[in-house]
């Protein structure tokens, strides 16, 4: 493609038109619902010889995924993409991905994790791979979830960073949706994320290396620490890739986006496509005269506690939905790790916590609006009577 | 005991970046017991060398020279196959 684009393209389709202009060396790939159409759409590019990608068909993600490390060890820009319990069958090889150091990008199309079997969304698989070592992106929008693809290989191959990136988008409510699209050329994306200069390669005959040996007690943890600082380091390379972006195409991101949140009593925090529901609500309440306002996390690994917590100082009460139930009792995994965030905040917002739309529940803007209520509520209270609630569900 | 490196001397990910370095990685360091070489009693047979499974048994020109320490993990395999038993080699507990 020569030239930008406004095209009409689904989440998924909107990946594989990523993937095709980032034209990774291998792709690794088994097909599960409803990530299918990435893999398919993007066998069809290979087929087409539109990328020279040495496409790997493989019996199951675990060895997708291991695939996927071996080419990439090979200084190989690799990828792959899974869902649900696709992920759950990486899992071993997830850590070595991070724990090899491996600029891997996978898109993620979130889906609940059996059982019962469900193919639909929530964000229970992504939200058991918080601790994989594995930079997280969530997408709004198939636009987001594009655009997130294109920074991905720059923020995962910077070499400060060196690991590996999930794009996440919502099952089939993103992925296989359609939207309008903002497109870049070819040329621009492959002038974005430049050529690839492996850190190490184990092809490379004239420095050879040795990759996954045994590391005993005295080396392992300097490694995990390295990890750390990697990950630590992935908080600058993110806004820094997330502005050049900007200045590129006028679409600018950061940890999280804020809308209508400046001056907002209550906020609503929550993820991917719920984001634009809520949007919706902000912007009808606020025709009332109420003030209302969202923000919609855009990276959860690393964790920006403390811009959130400073984006959020203002409000009086904030709602934290999760599409994913952790089984503490004690709430949601965003909701626990915002509510940490404010430990040390000398004023706290009144904080409550939902579980909602798990399996692909659908959540309407009057589940938001009961949402904004039931703040309001905590907020003429003074206290949150219910910290953890489940939205819509028939107790 | 092998100087350990920190965080920042060290490649990233586990990889081990200049090849043929296990020469330097003292494993002798492991061990609980030790052979000891007895040269007076020994008949150069050589089949400690044979059984070492940590090429730790040193030889020159077709003779047994001694026992590489930085590397012999105290397996007590030498001493066990030794035909001289203890009149060539003895396991002895570490210090």
């Amino acid at each position: 493609m020569a030239s930008r684009q406004h095209v009409a393209m689904t989440g998924n389709e909107a990946v594989a038109h990523a993937m095709r202009q980032i034209n990774p060396d291998v792709v690794a790939a088994y097909p599960i619902t409803p990530q299918t159409d990435i893999v398919q759409f993007f066998s069809q590019f290979v087929a087409d010889g539109v990328v020279k990608t040495e496409f790997v068909t493989v019996e199951s993600e675990h060895s997708a995924m291991s695939a996927t490390i071996g080419a990439a060890a090979s200084g190989a820009r690799a990828m792959t993409a899974t869902s649900s319990q696709g992920l759950a069958l990486m899992w071993e090889m997830l850590h070595i991905a991070s724990g090899y150091r491996l600029p891997i990008v996978m898109p993620v199309v979130n889906r609940t994790l059996s059982g019962p079997i469900n193919i639909h969304c929530d964000h229970s698989d992504t939200m058991g791979a918080l601790t994989t070592g594995w930079i997280q992106l969530y997408s709004e929008s198939a636009q987001e979830a594009y655009d997130n693809m294109i920074q991905a290989v720059r923020i995962a191959e910077h070499p400060d960073v060196q690991l590996p990136v999930m794009v996440c988008q919502d099952g089939f409510i993103t992925s296989h949706g359609i939207e309008n699209l903002e497109v870049l050329s070819d040329e621009e994306v492959a002038q974005f994320i430049g050529e690839y200069k492996p850190v190490y390669s184990v092809l490379d005959v004239n420095r050879p290396i040795t990759v996954g040996p045994l590391v005993l007690p005295d080396y392992l943890f300097e490694m995990k620490f390295q990890q750390a600082k990697a990950m630590e380091a992935a908080r600058r390379v993110i806004l820094e890739v997330g502005k050049e972006y900007g200045r590129l195409t006028g679409r600018e991101y950061g940890f999280f986006e804020g809308y209508r949140l400046e001056d907002a009593e209550r906020v609503i925090v929550v993820l991917s496509s719920t984001a634009g529901t809520t949007r919706v609500v902000v912007d009808e309440l606020r025709r009332k005269g109420e003030k209302v306002g969202l923000l919609k996390p855009r990276v959860i690994r690393p964790f920006p506690a403390s811009e959130l917590r400073e984006a959020l100082s203002h409000a009086r009460a904030v709602a934290i939905m999760d599409r994913a139930e952790t089984f503490s009792t004690q709430g949601g995994p965003l909701f626990c790790e915002i509510r940490a965030a404010f430990y040390d905040a000398p004023e706290r917002p009144l904080m409550r916590n939902y579980i909602f739309g798990l399996g692909g529940r659908d959540v309407g803007t009057s589940q938001i609006e009961k949402v904004f209520a039931d703040l309001a509520a905590d907020l003429a209270r003074g206290s949150v009577k219910t910290p953890v609630s489940y939205l819509d569900v028939r107790e | 005991m092998t100087e350990l490196k920190s965080a920042k001397d060290i490649p990233i990910g586990g990889i081990i970046a200049s090849p043929g370095n296990s020469r330097s990685y003292r494993t002798g360091e492991w061990r609980s017991q030790r052979p000891v070489w007895i040269p007076e009693g020994c008949v150069h047979c050589l089949i400690c060398w044979v059984y070492c499974p940590d090429s730790a048994i040193e030889v020159e020109d077709g003779k047994m020279k001694g026992i590489d320490y930085s590397h012999c993990k105290g397996c007590g395999i030498c001493v066990r196959e030794c035909p001289r038993k203890e009149k060539a080699l003895r396991l002895e507990r570490e210090s």
